[in-house]
């Protein structure tokens, strides 16, 4: 065709862009950019993304129907696996749901040590989080810098439970042993090191024109939309509003701490960023203040006293008839369990956290559905990210902070 | 003035008279359950009325009852109020041979994939629903894993015998 | 003057392998020498889906460096990887995928199942998790653990680059190599 033609074609294409044909781009279960394993199906128009269309169930493990099969405290170590990068406040989630079952008060040296170990885990998760938006906007070192902290969080829960990442820590009634000195001795020392690291981590980020550039206008979200699609947590708050299951409906003695919910404005991928490290400040708040609570109460105590569910001490279980009946007992499932139904909450990482449990007497739960924060709020992602450039999309997708076992359970 | 689970139940009779049943409070929470073809009207009243307020959907799920006959599988909605922070919970029951509900996509946006596993894991059909197909499970299976008469376990597997887990047919140590 | 320069004397070599040496050659066979290098350069695809996978983030930071083992540059494509790591639970659904990542490896190509759930199923005794990926795919080595520390990572890692290292130039085009694929229906 002539030149005239020629450009006349081009003129139209490039104005008619909505009849151009679209590419589908396959962010598939393996790809770097998904950390955990969803798919995306992206329709692009050139460098825009169109829509996206989210898979998941990639690794779904049945938790709903194994956890119909165990007795409730087996079921912690399946609760472990849920979000796996704050395995503790899952864990006490569920101990506090089963408490809110059975009836259990536990003292409140139990509920200073439960918000120090969920505050911890609190920040190991922001860690990842913040640290993976840098990675995927191109900044590899912050991620470096900040794992070798969370070694000294890793090593915390090793000396209070034994294991480092799916810790199983606690029982229903209180914890399995008491925190001896070296396990306040490394939280002093996380606490005297860490604050440091967290300046220099905003200092790398915060005002970082590129990592502004990146992550400014990436995936904002009205308030209205966000409460709607059922978005809680640092999601939430980004939008602006302060909802706050600590805050809300306080549990496990968080209305002793005294702490600020942090918000955003316009709830895009910056302000989730800043939220988190907010928040992160804010959890080494509410650990130095559970310390000295926890100074104030009758040391030594760490269970709840309540025999009929919390197992005995090995020390009396051969030495003492009642400890050996207990045991016995509590094992083999012959404790009463009252029918109902309880829905507790806590504050993930991620958000509200939900246990959903139907007990009929039973040893196992009749049915325990979990409300998973992950699941709800990545419907939303095809709104999020239409109209975003491709490396907006990635970076709005690590923004959101998804775990894939949270997603599918 | 506080909300209270009195003051809700009162609206709530006021306004469906008669249908509401089951009024309960376990644990602080208030529970009724209503008739499955008003579960729509149900959760617009509750929202759009200034004084219940209930906006926030935090949980949709169901529950299977075999031994219930005719009303087999209940849906249950959890509802929040963050203005005066006051949750309740709604449940609906449809038996298994016609397990057909109105869909909530339409007033919450969060319903869609909780109805997608609702549907992958209890069969319950969502009439409406803009997408409603399997989420979590493989696309080809043909069964509803969480209803109560299949087993949790894979029985194709030829390494792990049931009979050395304690859980042969003769041999159940527990349920 | 500055602080006092103190230089690294403790690095550690790698050992030569046995054979013929003379004035400017060094004679010996190709399978030493290619294990060699191949051992010490493994370039693995971490194919990471829960649990497992964040001991691996650990793994790979400067703690407990993978990097000293030669494993610096992780790909995030089968093509230019060798050894695929296996972190986390592999349900049913994702099972076709992992064979195709496999599939798109070129030889020679190992696996690492690290974790209960990749080399066995796990605590997943369930309808929706495939127990154990060598039901799809042949597994070099296992490690076991719920997550393993990130020392039995290494451990693992220190298994393959073994079994790299003394792997016969011929293997992969030998009887038993070619058998064991077809039971697995990969030509």
């Amino acid at each position: 065709m002539d030149e005239q033609a020629f450009k006349e074609r081009h003129m139209r294409l490039s104005r008619d862009s909505v009849e151009k044909e679209t590419t589908t781009l396959n962010l598939g279960p393996t790809h770097p950019a998904t950390h955990g394993v969803f798919q995306n199906i992206l329709e692009m128009d050139g460098e825009r993304v169109v829509s996206a269309e989210p898979t998941i169930g990639y690794i779904h493990r049945a938790f709903e129907k194994i956890a119909e099969r165990r007795p409730f405290y087996q079921v912690t170590p399946l609760t472990d696996r849920l979000n796996y990068c704050s395995a503790p406040i899952n864990n006490m989630g569920w101990h506090l749901t089963v408490e809110k079952l059975l009836g259990i008060q536990t003292p409140k040296r139990v509920d200073y040590m439960r918000i120090i170990i969920m505050e911890l885990s609190r920040i190991s998760d922001h860690l990842i989080c913040n640290s993976v938006v840098g990675v995927d906007s191109g900044a590899y070192s912050g991620f470096l810098y900040v794992m070798q902290y969370r070694e000294l969080i890793y090593e915390i829960y090793e000396e209070i439970c034994g294991s480092r990442l799916t810790t199983n820590i606690g029982r229903v009634g209180g914890f399995e042993r008491d925190f001896n000195d070296t396990v306040f001795r490394k939280i002093d020392k996380f606490l005297h090191e860490y604050p440091q690291v967290l300046k220099e981590f905003e200092n790398l980020f915060n005002r970082n024109r590129i990592f502004i550039d990146r992550t400014v206008g990436v995936g904002p979200i009205s308030q209205e939309r966000a409460l709607n699609y059922g978005f809680t947590g640092p999601n939430l708050r980004a939008t602006g509003v302060d909802y706050d299951v600590r805050v809300a409906s306080p549990y496990s003695s968080y209305e002793d701490m005294e702490f600020s919910v942090p918000v955003g404005s316009t709830g895009d991928s910056y302000d989730r960023f800043l939220v988190r490290n907010e928040e992160m400040w804010q959890s080494l708040h509410i650990i130095r203040q559970a310390l000295d609570l926890m100074k104030k109460e009758p040391p030594g105590v760490y269970h709840a006293d309540v025999p009929k569910y919390y197992l005995p001490r090995k020390e009396d279980v051969y030495t003492k008839m009642e400890a050996l009946i207990w045991h016995f007992k509590i094992v083999m499932g012959e404790v009463d369990i009252p029918p109902g139904e309880v829905y507790h909450s806590v504050e993930g990482a991620n958000g509200e956290l939900g246990f959903y449990l139907i007990s009929d007497g039973g040893r196992a739960a009749y049915r325990l559905h979990f409300r998973r924060p992950c699941f709800v709020y990545y419907q939303a992602y095809p709104e999020l990210v239409k109209g975003a450039l491709l490396s907006d999309a990635v970076v709005c997708m690590s923004s959101l902070n998804l775990i894939a076992g949270e997603m599918d359970a | 003035m506080a909300l209270t689970n009195e003051e809700i139940k009162q609206r709530l009779v006021e306004q469906f008279p008669e249908v509401l049943q089951e009024f309960e409070e376990p644990y602080g929470m208030l529970t009724f359950t209503g008739p499955r073809d008003l579960n729509l009207k149900i959760l617009q009243f509750l929202y759009d009325d200034d004084r219940l307020g209930f906006r926030f959907l935090t949980d949709l799920t169901a529950v299977h009852y075999p031994e219930k006959k005719d009303a087999e599988l209940a849906v249950v909605y959890h509802l929040h109020n963050m203005r005066e922070n006051v949750r309740i919970r709604f449940k609906i029951f449809a038996p298994v041979s016609d397990p057909k509900v109105y869909t909530a996509t339409a007033l919450f946006a969060t319903a869609n994939w909780m109805e997608r596993e609702t549907y992958d894991f209890f069969g319950v059909e969502f009439v409406g629903h803009p997408n409603l197909k399997r989420i979590l499970n493989v696309d080809e299976m043909d069964y509803f894993p969480l209803r109560k008469e299949y087993p949790l376990e894979d029985q194709t597997r030829i390494d792990k015998d049931d009979e050395m887990f304690g859980r042969g047919p003769d041999r159940m140590i527990h349920q | 003057m500055g602080r006092p320069v103190r230089f690294n004397t403790k690095v550690k070599m790698v050992e030569m392998p046995d054979g013929q040496s003379g004035e400017g050659y060094f004679a010996t066979s190709f399978d030493k020498v290619i294990g060699l290098a191949r051992k010490n350069s493994l370039w693995p695809l971490p194919f990471a889906t829960s649990c497992c996978g964040i001991e691996f983030m650990a793994t790979m930071g400067s703690h407990y460096d993978i990097a000293r083992f030669g494993s610096e540059r992780l790909g995030f494509t089968p093509r230019q990887c060798d050894l695929l790591m296996v972190m986390g639970t592999i349900a049913k659904k994702m099972g076709p995928v992992l064979r195709e990542v496999y599939l798109q490896m070129s030889e020679p190509r190992w696996v690492l199942a690290v974790g209960a759930c990749a080399s066995s199923g796990g605590i997943f005794d369930s309808y929706s998790v495939l127990q154990g990926i060598d039901q799809i795919i042949p597994v070099d080595v296992y490690v076991p653990g719920c997550p393993p520390r990130p020392e039995a990572i290494l451990d693992g890692l220190i298994r393959i680059q073994d079994l790299v290292g003394q792997e016969s130039l011929r293997h992969r085009h030998s009887e038993r190599y070619q058998s064991l694929m077809t039971e697995y229906g990969i030509q």
